[in-house]
């Protein structure tokens, strides 16, 4: 059974030198799979569809939140981690103990859309506004020029890169997000839930806003590709791609998709911004 | 299994059995026997198995942070640094979607049994049982995905007129009764016989104008009301009540029929009517049964994660004022679900037993309940059999 087995992986092994010595021909020999954040999820799988039609690799996406890609890399059961967010220390640590060396990539940049109901007559909110509204210092509407109704946060759950952007960059260490804020488990799911509440506020990835929600001008400065690129709209962000090592053969491959046309097209066509 | 048949210590010889086929079957026997007894502890070990895997760890979250801070405390932040790791509000979440779930199922389900068992024809419950145990085929997912998309927005933008039809639908029946009711008890019993009709008459266009008026008056207090998000405990508690309503039918009509023809028709004998009979001897005789259909629901309720999850808002805080339905809660399923992606025990090991603990309370409460019922349905039946 052993033999078997080592017999099968070497095959295997040997395939997958050959697929990779034979780079730019179409090879099935190769297979990546991918793990993690649910904002960086939509890059991943137009990626992976173009990559398997263009090169035959079969590429996997699985969307379980930042947090678990960060967990499926370092247990190794993924080859791409997604990530809306950095590597925290602790799991760069627990990465290193495991003898695995997390290389970062940025594929993208995102920026956080704070979006509220259509119906809903306020149109920009200052940081420090919004910072007060999710801490629950301000409840209604009417203290920042909108209509007399209680204010309903929704916030994501703790596994979502895009929950802790929101945390780092507006709210900050001394300002814990109050308890009545409601948590939702996607982008997708907030925005319905804002879309269907007329007190609702909710933030998502700029790729995420359509017409049911409207997003807020923050400081001032709408949120686009443009303001996102060049730095003006405040609350934004890098999304990440993580390796274990420098990546080799189909998996740099995959992951230099972001620096070709077609890569870039794909990005702003779903709403991100290339970097 | 084919024993000897001895007849007055003498063999009768069209059984002999032979020694050797003897052996054998008392071999396949005991076989068969090993074999069930096998499979019957298999399940037993596996919940033992659960139980200890979960406490085995949770043990290390108490003892890292003791229990003061998980009962008492209200503050949930478990991915800050440091972590607080207050449950109570997310216990209390829990208890109050069971409790409003309990309250819409139990009365309905019961009633619905009730129904079932002894007041529709035979052709009718044929059809109507297997439709409403259907409720139990629709996966819970399907059931959030309604709960969220549909009811929530429809709580949000009609909720006030929804909640005074339901009171109306709900209530008027039972005024209407107790207005007839009340008005015979009083004529009968404070006026003259000629005038008692008369009388009867006049309480009842009195009692009903009143009635009128708190149908009326509550009504508009409700329609008043304004819900604010629709992904609350009265959501989340409709939905449940649902879940657990084919599970209290099915049980509980199941004790109703098991009552027998020979109490009903002994009622029947004594010259009860059909609401005696029912109220004062079939409910009685089949309480145990009931009563575990309703443990059962209420488990149900209470271990429900998908609908929680998605429509009850999971905002860890006590409403405000605490009986409120219209807030969002958080209960302790949907923490177990929502923070166990982050919950590694690489990332803060404190975040991730914690959520065992979750779990472990989960399982006493339900070891509990379950424990109680079984002693109750114990006593019931021993009374009833007249020990």
């Amino acid at each position: 059974m052993y033999i078997k087995m080592k017999l099968f992986r070497n095959i295997l092994l040997g395939a997958a030198v050959l697929g990779v010595m034979s780079a730019g021909e179409a090879s099935a020999a190769g297979k990546i799979v991918m793990d993690g954040s649910t904002t960086v999820g939509p890059i991943a799988k137009s990626f992976a569809a173009y990559f398997t039609k263009t090169t035959g690799t079969e590429v996997t996406v699985s969307e379980s939140g930042s947090g678990n890609g960060a967990k499926s890399i370092i247990n190794g059961t993924c080859d791409i981690a997604n990530m809306s967010r950095g590597m925290k220390d602790k799991e760069v640590a627990a990465a290193k103990a495991k003898g695995v060396s997390p290389v970062e990539h940025i594929v993208a940049l995102d920026g956080l859309a704070v979006v509220v109901n259509p119906g809903n007559r306020v149109t920009a909110l200052s940081k420090s506004q919004i910072r007060d509204i999710y801490s629950g210092k301000i409840t209604n509407w009417s203290k920042v020029g909108g209509p007399n109704a209680q204010i309903v946060k929704i916030q994501r759950e703790s596994n979502s890169g895009t929950q802790d952007t929101f945390k780092s960059l507006v709210m900050g260490k001394q300002y814990p997000i109050s308890k009545r804020a409601e948590s939702q488990a996607s982008n997708g799911a907030v925005k319905n839930r804002v879309s269907t509440t007329p007190a609702a506020i909710g933030f998502i990835g700029l790729g995420f806003v359509d017409s049911s929600v409207k997003p807020l001008l923050v400081e001032g400065v709408a949120p686009s590709a443009e303001t996102v690129k060049n730095g003006t709209y405040p609350i934004s962000r890098p999304l990440f791609m993580y390796t274990n090592g420098q990546p080799t053969g189909v998996v740099k491959q995959f992951i230099d998709l972001n620096k070709t046309s077609n890569g870039m097209r794909m990005i702003s066509e779903l709403g991100f911004v290339n970097k | 299994m084919t024993e000897e048949v001895k007849t007055d210590g003498q063999r009768s010889s069209a059984f002999v059995v032979s020694p050797q086929k003897r052996k054998m079957q008392k071999l396949a026997k005991n076989a068969g026997e090993t074999l069930l007894l096998g499979i019957a502890s298999f399940v037993a070990i596996i919940v033992l198995f659960i139980f200890f895997f979960v406490a085995v760890d949770a043990i290390p979250y108490f003892q890292l942070r003791g229990f003061t801070e998980f009962f008492t405390s209200t503050g949930w932040y478990p991915a800050d640094e440091p972590g607080e790791f207050g449950a109570l509000a997310i216990i209390y979440g829990s208890a109050m979607v069971t409790f409003g779930s309990a309250l819409l199922a139990v009365p309905m389900g019961i009633a619905a049994a009730v129904c079932l068992s002894d007041i529709l024809p035979f052709s009718v419950r044929q059809y109507a049982k297997p439709v409403i145990e259907m409720l139990a085929a629709i996966p819970s997912v399907a059931f959030g995905f309604f709960a969220l998309v549909i009811l929530a927005p429809l709580l949000q933008s009609n909720g006030g007129p929804l909640l005074m039809w339901t009171w109306w639908i709900l209530a008027a029946p039972f005024l209407l009764l107790a207005v007839i009711v009340a008005a015979d008890l009083l004529s009968a019993r404070f006026a003259q016989e000629e005038n008692r009709k008369k009388m009867a008459l006049l309480l009842q266009s009195l009692f009903g104008l009143l009635a009128v008026l708190v149908l009326y008056v509550v009504g508009t207090k409700l329609n008043a009301i304004e819900i604010i998000t629709g992904t609350n405990a009265l959501n989340v508690s409709i939905i449940l009540s649902f879940m657990a309503l084919p599970t209290i039918v099915s049980v509980a009509e199941d004790a109703l029929q098991s009552v027998g023809r020979e109490l009903r028709e002994g009622s029947y004998a004594l010259g009860a009517t059909r609401a005696e009979t029912l109220l004062k001897t079939v409910l009685p005789a089949a309480s145990s049964g009931i009563l575990a259909a309703v443990i059962l629901g209420i488990m149900r309720a209470l271990g429900e994660t998908m609908v929680v999850w998605m429509a009850s808002g999971n905002s860890s805080h006590i409403p405000d004022p605490w009986y409120n339905y219209l807030d969002a809660v958080r209960t302790l399923t949907a923490t177990i679900a929502g923070d166990m992606g982050e919950a590694d025990q690489v990332t803060g090991s404190e975040r991730y037993h914690v959520l065992f603990a979750m779990g472990l309370l989960l399982l006493v409460i339900s070891f509990f309940s379950n424990l109680v019922s079984e002693r109750i349905v114990v006593r019931q039946r021993k009374i009833l059999s007249g020990q």
